[in-house]
């Protein structure tokens, strides 16, 4: 079976700093892979390169198989890989689907060029209701300014706005960071339905809790070098925190 | 599937069968629409009082006077409001004005085409904007405020320098007919006010570009990263706003028959009294054209009322200073009243 997106020899380097050393991933669709690693593993760097906000110095990315080029984050887009940055990168403006859709409206037509094109509002609301509905991801009303919304329906609005156009990997950076119980447990379900929908999963994390909730598979970075890969479960608790700190090893 | 009964939703269905929570949402909610509509009631409010107590103020005559004199805030209030919409700022609009009408009157001065003028006094407004955008995205400018403080004195000494510091008398039949004429008691001008406004509506309600401009506007870095032109909208707008301000200035020249390097002084100023009581805010993001109309309509009809009753020209910048104050206080108002609603629909219950 050909991984979703396969990751190898991953190198980067910014100045004297080896960011990445040689690192393989590969996720799989329907599949959660939790990264995982401390402050400066190389983490954060490798999301970059692949959501194409940095270039790869060295390496290769494989998606179904095929070498592709993340070179900006259009190409990432173009390939189907959308990530669900920390920030959010949300629009608090702006309601729901106007968030889904920035960027990348359906509009009318095609021979205008695309700033003077007419917006097709009624599709893209129908759309953006279909994708909620999908994930099952209720808001108060679909038009009201997303600055108007709790934190948990933020992050809800910025995950299935990632999902609904996903057609293969989506990056979640710290997805449970900002958020209280009751609103983490509902993301994470989120999760859940984005891996049953068949979409390759990769979840950065502090909160290993949440991270082993969800997670199939979990890769351990330290210090730009890939230390263990190991189904991420209860039991392997302890060993992933002692992979990520590098005691005893 | 879901085989682990993930049946769990987000936490704002609960929120909506709460009973209690759901008054209050719908309380704060009500409160925030009046605080939306709060420049066009208090536009409302000021032509009730002033009609009462101004017999002469309902005239035609008087109504015609009105939207005549505030064609020039009004058409620099909607370039403004683009620009404010995207966190920025232009004060070069008022030197915009001169410039555009002393060119117009120098080409008129050397041929008789009434549309070689136009054409000249648009381009005018459209090389100022351009400039300014340009140079404020691609001279990587930390502010625009700094780049159209800079033009809003270039420009002035341009048009003061073109025309040697005087009045050019003479526009052509066509310019004079959209500044000055009337279809009864009804100023061409207002027509000119009407239609700009109209294409704003669509540039920023209809139109992928408005999703941009307040996309810009509410987060540029998310922009930035959703594959919108961040730079390219940034650039257009200011040349948007030169536009209206070269508008402006054919409508000033039409209306007094010259061109002179002392139109729009202070008018920037005016311009964005009118964006920020019309409710748009500095911080970007939000503002809308029906609300810089009635920002502009708010002055001018503050500004009638009070020339009017004959009052002495110092009481109407107070006036109008306190309206300032008064339409940025709704504001700060409308902010809390917003962090409410959010709180009250974070607690769910």
């Amino acid at each position: 079976m050909t991984a979703a997106l396969a990751i190898r020899g991953a190198t980067k380097r910014f100045g004297a700093v080896l960011a990445l050393d040689g690192v393989d991933v590969t996720v799989d669709r329907g599949e959660v892979l939790a990264l995982l690693g401390d402050n400066g593993a190389g983490k954060s760097t490798l999301i970059k390169c692949i959501s194409g906000a940095h270039r790869l110095d060295a390496g290769t990315i494989e998606m179904d198989g095929r070498p592709v080029t993340i070179h900006s984050p259009t190409d990432a887009r173009a390939l189907g890989i959308e990530t669900v940055y920390q920030d959010l990168a949300l629009f608090d403006n702006l309601g729901a689907t106007d968030n889904f859709f920035a960027g990348r409206e359906l509009a009318t037509p095609s021979w205008l060029p695309r700033s003077l094109r007419l917006l097709r509002r009624k599709r893209m609301t129908e759309s953006t209701r279909e994708v909620l509905a999908r994930f099952e991801v209720s808001l108060p009303r679909i038009d009201s300014t997303v600055g108007l919304m709790s934190g948990g329906q933020r992050q809800a609005v910025a995950v299935s706005r990632a999902a609904a156009f996903a057609s293969n990997v989506v990056i979640l950076d710290e997805p449970t960071a900002a958020l209280g119980l009751r609103e983490s447990q509902g993301v994470l379900a989120l999760i859940r339905r984005l891996r049953d929908d068949g979409k390759a999963v990769i979840v950065i994390s502090h909160a290993l809790d949440h991270v082993m909730e969800v997670a199939d598979r979990a890769v351990v970075l330290r210090r730009g070098r890939k230390v263990g890969e190991l189904p991420a479960s209860r039991e392997a608790h302890t060993q992933i925190v002692s992979l990520i700190v590098g005691g005893g090893a | 599937m879901d085989a682990q009964g993930h049946e769990m939703t987000l936490p704002a269905s609960q929120s909506l069968s709460a009973d209690g929570a759901d008054a209050r949402d719908r309380l704060l909610g009500a409160a925030l629409l009046g605080l939306r509509l709060g420049p066009a009631l208090i536009l409302l409010l000021l032509i009730v009082v002033v009609s009462l107590t101004t017999p002469v103020f309902t005239t035609t005559r008087n109504i015609g006077n009105i939207l005549s004199q505030t064609t020039l805030i009004a058409l620099l209030a909607l370039g403004q409001l683009l620009v404010i919409i995207t966190r920025g700022i232009d004060l070069s609009v008022g030197s915009t004005v001169a410039l555009s009408s002393v060119v117009g009157a120098i080409v008129y001065m050397h041929t008789s085409s009434s549309l070689l003028v136009i054409l000249a006094m648009l381009g005018t407004g459209i090389a100022v904007g351009s400039a300014n955008g340009l140079v404020y995205v691609f001279g990587r400018v930390p502010h625009p405020f700094i780049v159209t403080l800079a033009s809003l004195s270039i420009v002035r000494g341009l048009a003061l320098w073109a025309a040697n510091g005087t009045l050019i008398p003479g526009m052509p039949h066509a310019v004079q007919v959209v500044g000055g004429g009337t279809i009864g008691w009804f100023p061409y001008s207002a027509f000119v006010v009407l239609g700009l406004a109209l294409a704003v509506l669509l540039l920023t309600t209809a139109l992928v570009w408005g999703r941009w401009l307040y996309a810009v506007g509410g987060n540029p870095d998310a922009a930035r990263r959703t594959g919108v032109p961040v730079k390219r909208v940034l650039v257009s707008v200011y040349v948007i706003s030169g536009f209206m301000a070269a508008v402006a200035g054919l409508a000033n020249a039409g209306l007094t028959d010259a061109g002179s390097p002392t139109f729009g002084d202070l008018a920037e100023l005016d311009s964005i009294a009118a964006v920020i009581i019309g409710g748009a805010a500095f911080a970007g993001g939000r503002g809308n054209v029906g609300n810089a109309l009635v920002g502009a309509f708010t002055i001018g009809i503050i500004r009638n009322a009070l020339n009017l009753h004959a009052v002495n020209a110092f009481y109407q910048l107070m006036v109008i200073g306190a309206v300032i104050l008064l339409a940025v206080e709704a504001d700060v108002i409308r902010g809390r009243v917003e962090g409410r609603l959010r709180v009250a629909r974070a607690m769910g219950a």
